[in-house]
């Protein structure tokens, strides 16, 4: 088969348009974590903090740490995973402090992200960015 | 696979009152995340830890909600406090209903 070079750009035009949509569709499920979690409200900036290397090698383990005195509950995002969502930590009574740490899948280079819900009903996040070497989500 | 799932937890075997001490946790799970595909093309369906708790005398230490993007094997370390003498319950609950616990006491010093 031969293409003329009208469809070749044509093809090309339809390959870009599709590669603008899918990362649209992506935020959106993003975007529904996150205002699952915050009802809506607005995020504002300090008090939790995201501890992740600055590259990692391993995109299938990465070690996270997330902190927020006074949090109620941290809710864990890796925006440029297939699936955004990674945990979301709830503090109870006998907690000694609103910090955890765990280990986690990251697909590619992106900024790992906490938002922390505080005991007053603010919303506060943060983000680490982490290069990913070898992604970890498999498929 | 599930009858392999061992949790293992570390909490010290005294503490005292009011001090904030570390506990850490590892099971060893798949966590299949679902996206991956068989050898012949057929999607693997998703198999993870969905939730982890941890209990001091009923008290709630910390509720985690898990999606497929924790590692394999997942692994938590948090904090807690204690003002009396008790025991720890841990509990993962998994996509195929199985639930895992294990429990650690503690005594103040």
């Amino acid at each position: 088969m031969r293409l003329s070079r009208r469809e070749v750009l044509a093809v090309g035009v339809g390959g870009v348009a599709l590669t603008l949509i899918a990362p649209g569709a992506h935020a959106s499920e993003l975007d529904d974590v996150v205002a699952k979690f915050t009802g809506g409200a607005a995020v504002g900036s300090g008090g939790v903090t995201v501890t992740a290397p600055e590259i990692a090698e391993n995109g299938n383990t990465v070690p996270v740490t997330v902190e927020a005195p006074g949090a109620v509950a941290i809710l864990l995002l890796a925006p440029s995973n297939p699936t955004p969502a990674v945990c979301t930590f709830t503090f109870g009574p006998a907690a000694g402090s609103q910090k955890a740490a765990t280990r986690i899948r990251l697909a590619k280079t992106q900024d790992v992200t906490a938002i922390a819900k505080m005991a007053d009903g603010k919303f506060v996040k943060a983000v680490a960015t982490v290069k990913v070497t070898v992604g970890g989500c498999g498929g | 696979m599930a009858d392999t799932v061992i949790p293992r937890v570390k909490v010290p075997a005294t503490a005292k009152a009011g001090a904030v001490f570390t506990i850490k946790t590892l099971i060893n799970h798949p966590m299949v995340t679902g996206l991956t595909k068989d050898k012949d093309g057929k999607p693997i369906p998703r198999e993870i830890i969905n939730r982890f708790t941890c209990d001091f005398n009923g008290a709630n230490v910390i509720d985690v909600a898990l999606d497929p993007a924790v590692s394999a094997n997942p692994y938590f370390e948090f904090d807690a406090k204690i003002d009396k003498a008790g025991d720890f319950t841990f509990t993962w609950y998994d996509d195929n209903g199985q639930t895992y616990t294990d429990k650690k006491s503690i005594a103040l010093g």
